[in-house]
């Protein structure tokens, strides 16, 4: 197989046969049909870009082809021969490889133990690690893909992890790679990087295939692209001969503006005032090292950063629960009042009652309560309200009320208030968390990550929810690490690294590379209120999950 | 989307469950050279074919509503509490000192004063491993299966050397006073005029575990505190957010939960006995936890699933009273009720679910 690949170096529109071809591929499970008649063909040595919204059927897809799933009807052809492929061993033979969103790698082990896991030519090691010693080297020289062979995987930074991973299909010969969302984990540069090895590969006759939700992508690097939609594949066309909008609009099945459409902001008096805020984890870890900023009334405070800078540290602690046994020290006034951060006489609750609505980053985890019906999620947090309680006992007919109009004036779908909020997709469970602060017309939200794994067409009615709440005259920080998120809505950017802002920056007078800079911890050589006193420290930047050394 | 009707799911399954566990027991008995039907006949004859066998069926389901539901309360806050037998034996004491100490003129003031005693001391055993948990991480199947022994011999203690009237050689308190004597349902039916049960210790406090499913069922799902208890039970980190403290759940779920079970000792102590004797629970703590399991810890599927367990443990008396199958066994019949029911639930419901979507499939296409 993989001799038949190397030879042909061809681009798309040769008359070799397709690196993979999907011919009327269906996938049911129970009711659901996640995959209808699904044709595809991949040509060799191309970059095809695979797009749709979530649960549109891309991940079932992939993992038909990758042996999880067992289509219901249909084949699949690869390198022009039928193949039944029945789990991943037939797959890997077959030289298709996979990188994961979530990366399969033992922590503790090394990077050379990692690549030749479950490959090992016998029962002694030390033979099989010369030998992927020996391989690695000529992989890393041919693709850019350094990666010191001995480093334990939780030493390595995510970018460099995703490298092993991608290391570990070629070394089992992978001609055809497929990656699921690489770049969700990635700063700017990283992503950078990827693609200029995903070029390089495709330059050594590689198949590519990229699944991702970010149209940039698909527009930069993509060679072709398919967009799935509901379970079918709606089209499949040349990237040079479409537009971000247009392919926008085939996984939607309608327009949707790309560009979140506001008016400049007209701030008002402070609404939060944080100054100096300290906080050191239970294990003695600097989370935040001295945060300064205000936000004031009708204005959005974007806070760009790699995750795991301290964004959740300061939207924890704002919202009323800092991690157990952290050391907050600091200042926090809301309207003018100081906010009690010690822990011992405040929780999330009296945060509400003080005004602070919150969106957290993790719905599934913290917005949401998965095994409760949608209704009694509308009530989550503010379960306490007079309007929802009669007495001893809650009115649970004026909060399935309530929830009914909520689902109604957010378009959630189903729109049924009885059903289970795992039961929603991702976007629709965002709707109903997202309802319920914002409806309750806050005078600050907290906002993490609004759209993580949010499909498009919801992506555009929650900012704009979130700019109608701005416009109210109501103060929102944001926190993300999707720089177009932030650049589109923020009216203010700063940048978080290692705990610290790095600087502010006005969305229409700076540039995605320049926050990158920032990102990535190079401090920037303007005087700033926030980033003043501090020496560029760059010895930080290699210390940094997302670092680039 | 459901994977199988809600009837299929509460019904079917423990029914299923229960049939398996009703062939392998008789199995069991077939190897023994026994006959399966004829112990079948016999447990369903001694403790369902009169009263008097429905009165003691009865006087046991009501011990294991109790420890049922006490299981159930601190199981919505994710707590497994299986100290119910300490709980339930602290209870006991409860009642003890209240009945043998306090004037109380008729039952009808001693019932109410005596329940507050069972709860408070159930409730004060719940809540050391309660605040271990809360406070400083303790396990609290650790804490609570400890909590067990250190009952037992606390108990063993203040029988032996302080409840134990003077020239008494038995370890156990003195009676309660007659005028604290709860009516049984005999009596109760001799009232209207009705012959059930006589010489049964089922009494009043079956229609108080009654009221307490009533109670259990508003609280956990109707109340706020309920509501912050399914809340914290299903997600820790969703509770801090939502302002809903872990601390103050945890010790009010397992103060509510060593109450119920403390609450048993109306029945066994106040109730059955009247007086305090060692190892009155008799193993009820530990019934309540299959109970709950069972019952899908709903108050509802906690009362059936006591009255299953409470005619599994009656006809199991009457089995080794008139056949020859021996006393172990019966444990062994009531074990494999528990596994099959229990701890091999996903056996039986993993294919009805598969069962269940096929036919959904074939009737939709």
């Amino acid at each position: 197989m993989s001799a038949q690949a190397q030879q042909s170096g061809g681009r798309s529109g040769t008359a070799a046969p397709a690196a993979i071809e999907l011919r009327g591929i269906s996938k049911a499970f129970g009711p659901v049909q996640a995959n209808k008649n699904i044709n595809l063909r991949v040509e060799k040595g191309t970059i095809h870009g695979i797009i749709g919204e979530n649960g549109a059927g891309k991940s079932t897809l992939m993992s038909i082809l990758y042996g999880f799933y067992k289509p219901d009807s249909g084949e699949i052809l690869v390198n022009g021969l039928p193949l039944t492929i029945t789990d991943s061993q037939t797959a890997i033979k077959a030289g298709i490889g996979m990188v994961f969103q979530h990366f399969k790698l033992v922590q503790n082990f090394t990077v050379l133990e990692n690549i030749i896991l479950g490959v090992e030519d016998g029962r002694l090691l030390r033979p099989s690690l010369a030998k992927a010693r020996g391989v690695l080297k000529q992989l890393a020289e041919e693709y850019q893909l350094n990666v010191d062979p001995d480093e334990t995987i939780e030493e390595l930074s995510v970018g460099h992890q995703q490298r092993v991973e991608i290391l570990k299909a070629l070394y089992r010969q992978a001609d055809i790679l497929i990656l699921d969302e690489p770049t969700g984990v990635l700063t700017p540069a990283e992503a950078d990087h990827l693609f200029r090895i995903l070029e390089g590969l495709r330059a050594e006759g590689k198949t590519i295939i990229l699944i991702t939700h970010k149209l940039r992508e698909i527009m930069e690097i993509t060679d072709n692209v398919s967009v799935m939609r509901r379970g079918e594949m709606v089209a499949s066309v040349k990237t040079a001969e479409t537009s971000p909008e247009e392919l926008a609009e085939l996984m939607v099945g309608r327009k949707v503006l790309l560009n979140v459409e506001k008016t400049p902001a007209q701030p008002g008096a402070a609404i939060l005032e944080v100054r100096d805020l300290k906080l050191v984890d239970d294990e003695g870890v600097e989370r935040l090292r001295g945060i300064s900023f205000d936000i004031r009334a009708g204005e959005i405070l974007g806070i760009a950063g790699v995750s795991g800078n301290g964004q959740t540290q300061l939207l924890e602690l704002l919202g009323g629960y800092p991690e157990k046994g952290s050391k907050v020290s600091g200042s926090v006034r809301m309207n003018g009042e100081e906010l009690d951060l010690t822990g011992t006489r405040s929780d999330a609750a009296i945060r509400r009652a003080r005004g602070i609505g919150h969106v957290p980053e993790d719905r599934q985890v913290e917005g949401l309560i998965m095994d409760f019906t949608a209704w009694e999620n509308v009530a989550f947090g503010y379960h306490h309200a007079p309007e929802f309680n009669k007495g001893w006992l809650m009115d649970n007919a004026a909060i399935r009320e309530d929830a009914e109009a909520k689902i109604k004036r957010f378009d959630v779908r189903p729109p049924n208030a009885n059903l289970a909020a795992r039961n929603f997709s991702g976007g629709n469970q965002q709707k109903i968390v997202v309802a319920r602060e914002i409806e309750r017309n806050p005078d600050l939200l907290l906002i993490g990550q609004p759209t993580r794994g949010v499909d498009i067409g919801a992506i555009e009615f929650i900012h704009k929810r979130i700019v109608e709440l701005r416009d109210a005259g109501k103060a929102v920080l944001l926190v993300s690490v999707e720089l177009d998120e932030i650049l589109s809505l923020s009216d203010r950017i700063a940048v978080m690294f290692d705990g610290r802002i790095m600087g502010e920056r006005l969305p229409g007078e700076t540039t995605t590379g320049e926050l990158g800079l920032l990102m990535a911890g190079i401090t920037d050589t303007e005087n700033t209120p926030d980033s003043a006193g501090i020496p560029p420290d760059l010895k930080h930047v290699e210390d940094l999950p997302g670092g680039q050394p | 989307m459901e994977k199988m009707p809600k009837w299929a799911d509460v019904i079917l399954t423990p029914l299923i469950s229960l049939l398996l566990a009703a062939a392998i027991s008789a199995l069991v008995i077939l190897a023994i050279g026994e006959s399966p039907w004829l112990a079948l006949k016999t447990m369903i004859e001694g403790s369902l074919g009169s009263s008097y066998g429905w009165g003691f069926t009865l006087y046991y389901t009501t011990n294991f509503i109790f420890t049922g539901l006490a299981v159930m309360v601190a199981y919505h806050a994710s707590l497994f509490n299986i100290g119910g037998e300490g709980q339930a034996a602290m209870g006991g004491l409860g009642v003890a000192l209240v009945l043998l100490y306090l004037p109380l003129p008729h039952w009808l003031i001693a019932l109410p004063v005596a329940m507050i005693g069972a709860a408070a001391f159930g409730a004060a055993w719940a809540f050391i491993p309660a605040w271990l948990q809360a406070k400083r991480g303790s396990h609290i199947v650790i804490t609570t299966i400890m909590f067990n022994f250190i009952a037992a011999a606390a108990l063993n203690y203040v029988l032996v050397n302080v409840l134990r009237p003077v020239g008494s050689m038995d370890p156990a308190s003195a009676r309660f006073p007659e005028s604290t004597h709860l009516p049984s349902l005999s009596d109760m039916a001799l009232a209207f005029g009705m012959e059930w049960g006589k010489n049964t210790p089922v009494n009043v406090t079956f229609f108080v575990a009654i009221g307490a499913c009533l109670l259990v069922w508003l609280l956990i799902w109707r109340t706020r505190l309920g509501y912050e208890i399914r809340a914290f039970g299903k997600s820790e980190p969703g509770a801090l957010y939502a302002g809903i403290s872990p601390v103050r759940i945890t010790i009010i779920a397992m103060l509510i939960s060593g109450g119920l079970a403390g609450l048993m000792a109306i029945n066994n102590v106040m109730g059955e006995a009247e007086r305090l004797v060692l190892n009155a629970v008799e193993g009820a703590g530990f019934i309540g936890i299959a109970v709950a399991l069972m019952g899908r810890n709903h108050p509802l599927g906690v009362f059936l699933a006591a009255l299953l367990f409470g005619f599994l443990y009656q006809g199991g008396g009457e089995l080794a009273l008139w056949t020859s199958i021996p006393r172990e066994l019966i444990v062994v019949i009531q074990a494999l009720v528990i596994l099959f029911t229990g701890a091999l639930d996903n056996m039986v419901r993993m294919p009805l679910e598969r069962l269940f979507l096929s036919m959904r499939k074939r009737g939709g296409a």
